[in-house]
C-alpha cells in the first residue's frame, strides 16, 4: 500500500553548517555564524505561459535552491467544457470536439471515439474490412506524428533545436497525406460512426508507403543526434525515474508504463480492429527514466511504420462503410431519388443515430496513452453522460511525487519526456 | 540499427500479481465478479453484462474503500482507470459514480457503480488504494460537487478555486452564469445562449432540444409550435413570415 | 490622399542614398522586424510552431524569433482557445509588452470563441485585448497567419508615428 513519505532534504543553511563543520579550524568561521543564515524556501511559478511546459500548465514549485521540495500542478486553463457540450450534441455532431482533445494526433482520437460508439451500438463487428485498416492506418501515421512532434519539442527544450526542424519536416509530409485524405492537415474528423468520411483518394497508398521509406531516414537521423549525445544523455539519463509500482499505481498509461517495465499495450491485451493479425513488436523500457521513455517512443515509432506497411500490404478492397443506412448516410444520388434513403439522411442528420440505452467504456491505445470513453446512454442520438478518460490528465498527476529531489532544470527534461497535452488533459 | 544503445527490449517477467484462480487463462470478468459479490454477500448486485462488460452496483456506497481494496490486493484489479460521476437529475438518489477497474495479470474490466443522494453527497476516498484516485475525485469534486472523505487535498482542480458552481450539473446551463473573483477569474454567460440557435441541456432527444422549437431567452420549449404559429400568421395577411424563426419578443403576448 | 508614411526612392539619386520622410522610415522598421510573442495555447499552437519551422518559415518575414518573453516582442499572436481561467493571465502579459505592440488573433477560438460556446471559454479574446488583425480558420493554414502577418506590416506602414510620439511626449 502506497504511503505519503515525507521528503527529508536539508535545506541550504543545514548544508552550509555541515560544510563548515568539516572545515579545519584554521579556517575561522564559527559554526553559530553560519547557524543563523537565513535560509527560506523559493516558491517558483513556472507558467501557464512558459516555452517549455508544453501548452497552458502553470506548476508551482517550492525550491530550496536549485532543488525542488514541493511541486503542485495546477492544470484547467484549458478547459473548454467538452464533456457538457457532449450532452449537447449528436454523436456525430462531437467528432470534431474530439479533434481537439489530443490535437497532435486527431486521427486517433477520431477513431477511439467512433469505436466507443459503435461499441454502444453494437455494431463494432460488422465494420468492412477495408474500414478497419485504413483506421489503423491512420491511428499508426497519427502515433507516428505525435511522437515526432513529442520528441522533437522535448529535444528543442533540453537545447538540441535542430532536431525540432527535423521531425518538422516529416510531419510537413504527414500534413501533406492527411489534406490530401481529409481536407484538413490536421484537426481531421474523418472517421464517421459506421465507416469512414470518404475513401482513400487513388494514389494515396502509393504516397503513403513513399512517406514510410523516408521517415524511416529520419528516425535513424534523429537517434544520430540524440541516442549518444553526450549532452542529451546526462541530461535524461536518471532523472525522473518512476518505479514500475507508482506506474501502475498512479494509473500511468502508453510509452510512460512501458517505460518503466511493464508491458501492457491496449493494441495487444484489449485487441480491438484487424491488431491482432498484424506483426508488431511493443518496446519496452526497463530503468523508468525519461530516457527510457524516449526510447520508448523512438522504438514505437518504428513498429508504427511496420504496421503501417503490413496494412498497405493488406489493404482489401469493398466499402468502408456499414450497409446500414439509418447509421451511415446514404449515398446522396439514392437520397435525392428515393423516399427511404431521404428519411434516413433527414433522421440522422436531425436526430443522430440511435443508440440504445446502456454504458459502454471503450480505452484506446493513443500515442499519449490510454484514451477511454465512457459513454451513457438513454437511448436517442446525444448521450446522457460522455466522460472522455484522457491519459495526460492520469500521467500529470504523479507529477507531485516525482519531481521533488530534482532540480529545476530537470523540470523540463521530465514535462518533455511525458509528452502530455493540455487540450486532452482539462477536455 | 546504428548502433543505438538500446536497454533491453526484451520483455521484463510480468507484474508479480496474484489471480484469484492462479491462472490468467481461465479467469474471466464475470468469474471475478462473482468472486467479488461473494465476498460482499447483500452488498453487490447480480453481475450485468452488456457490450461483453461487467457491471456490479453497491448498495451502499459508503463500503467501496473495503471492497475495491479487496478488488486491488486478492482479485489483481490493480489499474483504477477512471471515476466518472453522473447527475440523475430529478431522481434520487441524485448522483451515481461508476468506477472502472483493470488488472494487468488477468486483462480484465469490471465496473462497479453506487449511488450518492445529493444531502449526503460525501463518499469515502479511495486515494488509500489506487493514488491515482486522487486527482480523479478531485474533479468529481469540482465538475460535480461530491465530497470525498479523506482525501489528501480535495480543492478544485479543473476550474479555479472559488468559482461558486458545479458545471456538470444538469440545472448548470451550457452557457454558463456570471460570476466575478477580481484579480482571478471572471465568467460571462456565452452570447445567444438565449438565442433560438442553440439547444438546452438535458432534454431527452434532438427533438426536444431543436432550436426551432426553442422559445429565445428562456430553456422553455414550444411543443405545438409549428400549429399555434401557423394559427398566428394566418390572421396577419401580406406577412410572408414562414413558421420558422422567431417572433420579434414585444409581439410576445 | 497623399500617404507620406511610405517610403519614397528617387532612383535618380546617385549613390546608396535614400532620401524619405522619418516616419516611413520608422515604420519601415518596424513591420519589418515584427518579432511574435506566442501565446500558444491550444491546436492553433501547432500550426504556429509549423509556420516557424523550415517549410512555411516565419522569419523570412521578419519575424525571426518566437520570444516567449513579453517585454522583448512586439506582436502578440493568440493561438488557441482563451478560457476564462487563462484570460488574465493573458491580459497580463499583453500589458507587460512594451509599447508598440500588436495582437493577431489566430484561429476561430480566439476571434470569437470558436466551436466552444460554453462556460468555461472566453468568447473572443476581443473581449479583453484590442485585437489588429483575426485569421479564420480551425486551425488556420500556416499560408494564412502568414497572410496576417503581411496585412499587420501592411498596417503598420501606414501608422502615423510621429503625431503619437509628440502625444506621449
Amino acid at each position: 500500500m502506497a504511503e505519503l513519505r515525507e521528503i527529508q532534504i536539508p535545506d541550504a543553511g543545514a548544508r552550509a553548517t555541515e560544510a563548515v563543520q568539516a572545515l579545519p579550524d584554521q579556517v575561522g568561521v564559527r559554526t553559530e555564524e553560519v547557524a543563523d543564515l537565513p535560509s527560506e524556501k523559493m516558491v517558483l511559478n513556472m507558467g501557464p505561459s512558459h516555452p517549455a511546459t508544453h501548452g497552458v500548465l502553470r506548476i508551482v514549485l517550492e525550491l530550496d535552491g536549485e532543488i525542488i521540495t514541493k511541486a503542485t500542478p495546477d492544470i484547467g486553463y484549458l478547459h473548454r467544457g467538452d464533456e457538457k457540450i457532449a450532452e449537447n450534441m449528436t454523436y456525430t455532431q462531437f467528432i470534431p470536439y474530439t479533434d481537439r482533445l489530443d490535437y497532435l494526433a486527431p486521427l486517433s482520437n477520431n477513431v477511439a471515439y467512433v469505436l466507443a460508439v459503435e461499441k454502444l451500438m453494437g455494431i463494432d463487428k460488422q465494420l468492412p474490412p477495408r474500414c478497419q485498416f485504413i483506421r489503423v492506418i491512420c491511428c499508426e501515421l497519427a502515433r507516428v506524428s505525435s511522437h515526432l512532434l513529442g520528441l522533437g519539442s522535448y529535444a528543442m527544450d533540453v537545447g538540441a533545436m535542430t532536431v525540432f526542424l527535423h521531425t518538422f519536416t516529416e510531419r510537413e509530409k504527414i500534413y501533406n497525406l492527411c489534406e490530401s485524405l481529409t481536407g484538413a492537415r490536421f484537426t481531421t474528423s474523418y472517421t464517421r460512426i459506421g465507416g469512414l468520411a470518404r475513401d482513400l483518394p487513388p494514389g494515396w497508398a502509393e504516397q503513403c508507403r513513399k512517406f514510410c521509406h523516408e521517415v524511416v531516414v529520419n528516425i535513424d537521423e534523429t537517434e544520430t543526434l540524440l541516442s549518444r549525445n553526450r549532452i542529451f544523455v546526462d541530461r535524461t539519463q536518471g532523472v525522473g525515474v518512476i518505479s514500475r509500482q507508482d506506474a501502475i499505481d498512479y494509473g500511468l498509461s502508453g510509452p510512460n508504463l512501458r517505460g518503466s517495465g511493464i508491458e501492457h499495450d491496449l493494441r495487444k491485451t484489449q485487441p480491438y480492429l484487424i491488431y491482432n493479425q498484424l506483426k508488431f513488436e511493443v518496446p519496452v523500457g526497463s530503468a523508468g527514466d525519461c530516457y527510457d521513455r524516449y526510447l520508448v517512443r523512438i522504438e514505437e515509432m518504428r513498429q508504427s511504420v511496420r504496421i503501417i506497411h503490413q496494412c498497405l500490404d493488406q489493404l482489401p478492397g469493398g466499402p468502408v462503410n456499414v450497409p446500414d443506412g439509418k447509421i451511415v448516410l446514404p449515398p446522396k444520388d439514392r437520397v435525392l431519388t428515393r423516399m427511404e434513403e431521404l428519411i434516413h439522411h433527414f433522421i440522422n442528420v436531425t436526430q443522430g443515430v440511435n443508440a440504445p440505452p446502456g454504458e459502454i467504456y471503450f480505452g484506446h491505445e493513443n500515442p499519449k496513452g490510454e484514451l477511454g470513453f465512457y459513454i451513457n446512454s438513454k437511448g436517442g442520438g446525444t448521450p446522457y453522460r460522455l466522460k472522455i478518460r484522457s491519459p495526460s490528465f492520469v500521467n500529470l498527476s504523479i507529477l507531485p511525487q516525482l519531481l521533488p529531489g530534482h532540480m529545476v532544470s530537470d523540470v523540463v527534461a521530465v514535462l518533455g519526456s511525458f509528452d502530455f497535452v493540455m487540450g486532452e488533459c482539462d477536455r | 540499427m546504428s548502433g543505438a544503445p538500446n536497454p533491453a527490449p526484451t520483455n521484463p517477467p510480468p507484474p508479480q500479481i496474484e489471480t484469484a484462480a492462479g491462472q490468467p487463462s481461465t479467469v474471466t470478468a464475470l468469474g471475478l465478479a462473482q468472486k467479488l459479490k461473494a465476498r460482499f454477500e447483500g452488498l453487490i448486485s447480480e453481475p450485468t453484462e452488456f457490450r461483453a462488460e461487467i457491471t456490479l452496483r453497491l448498495s451502499d456506497i459508503q463500503r467501496i474503500a473495503e471492497i475495491c481494496s479487496y478488488a486491488k490486493t486478492e482479485l489483481g484489479f490493480d489499474y483504477l482507470v477512471d471515476i466518472t460521476s453522473l447527475d440523475n437529475y430529478g431522481e434520487d438518489p441524485r448522483f451515481t459514480l461508476v468506477y472502472h477497474l483493470y488488472g494487468y495479470g488477468h486483462l480484465k474490466y469490471l465496473r462497479l457503480k453506487g449511488n450518492v443522494s445529493e444531502e449526503a453527497a460525501e463518499v469515502p476516498t479511495l486515494t488509500g488504494v489506487w493514488r491515482t484516485a486522487d486527482w480523479h475525485e478531485r474533479e468529481i469534486y469540482d465538475m460535480m460537487g461530491i465530497r470525498f472523505k479523506g482525501h489528501p487535498d480535495l480543492r478544485r482542480i479543473i476550474m479555479w478555486e472559488g468559482y461558486p458552481y458545479f458545471p456538470l450539473r444538469k440545472d448548470f446551463p451550457l452557457s454558463g452564469r456570471p460570476s466575478e473573483m477580481p484579480e482571478v477569474a471572471f465568467t460571462q454567460p456565452a452570447p445567444l445562449a438565449g438565442g433560438p440557435f442553440v439547444t438546452i441541456a438535458g432534454g431527452k432527444d434532438t427533438v426536444s432540444r431543436e432550436p426551432r422549437v426553442r422559445i429565445p431567452d428562456t430553456d422553455a420549449v414550444e411543443m405545438n409550435a409549428r400549429l399555434e404559429r401557423r394559427r398566428d400568421i394566418k390572421g396577419a395577411h401580406g406577412e410572408a413570415r414562414g413558421p420558422g424563426p422567431i417572433q420579434p419578443k414585444k409581439e410576445r403576448g | 490622399m497623399q500617404t507620406h508614411t511610405e517610403i519614397g526612392y528617387n532612383s535618380k539619386v546617385e549613390g546608396d542614398v535614400v532620401v524619405t520622410r522619418l516616419e516611413a522610415a520608422i515604420n519601415w522598421f518596424r513591420k519589418n522586424s515584427l518579432w511574435p510573442m506566442p501565446m500558444g495555447l491550444a491546436c492553433c499552437a501547432i500550426e504556429l510552431m509549423a509556420t516557424g519551422a523550415s517549410r512555411f518559415d516565419i522569419s523570412r518575414f521578419g519575424a525571426e524569433v518566437m520570444r516567449f518573453s513579453p517585454r522583448q516582442s512586439d506582436v502578440m499572436i493568440v493561438a488557441g482557445t482563451v478560457t476564462y481561467k487563462m484570460a488574465l493571465a493573458v491580459k497580463r502579459i499583453y500589458e507587460q509588452m512594451a509599447e508598440p505592440k500588436w495582437v493577431i488573433a489566430m484561429g476561430a477560438c480566439a476571434s470569437t470563441g470558436g466551436m466552444y460556446r460554453s462556460y468555461a471559454v472566453l468568447q473572443g479574446v476581443d473581449r479583453i485585448l484590442p485585437v489588429d488583425i483575426y485569421v479564420a480558420g480551425c486551425p488556420p493554414r500556416p499560408e494564412a497567419l502568414l497572410d496576417a502577418l503581411i496585412k499587420l506590416q501592411n498596417k503598420v506602414a501606414k501608422e502615423p508615428v510621429l503625431s503619437t510620439l509628440k502625444k506621449v511626449a
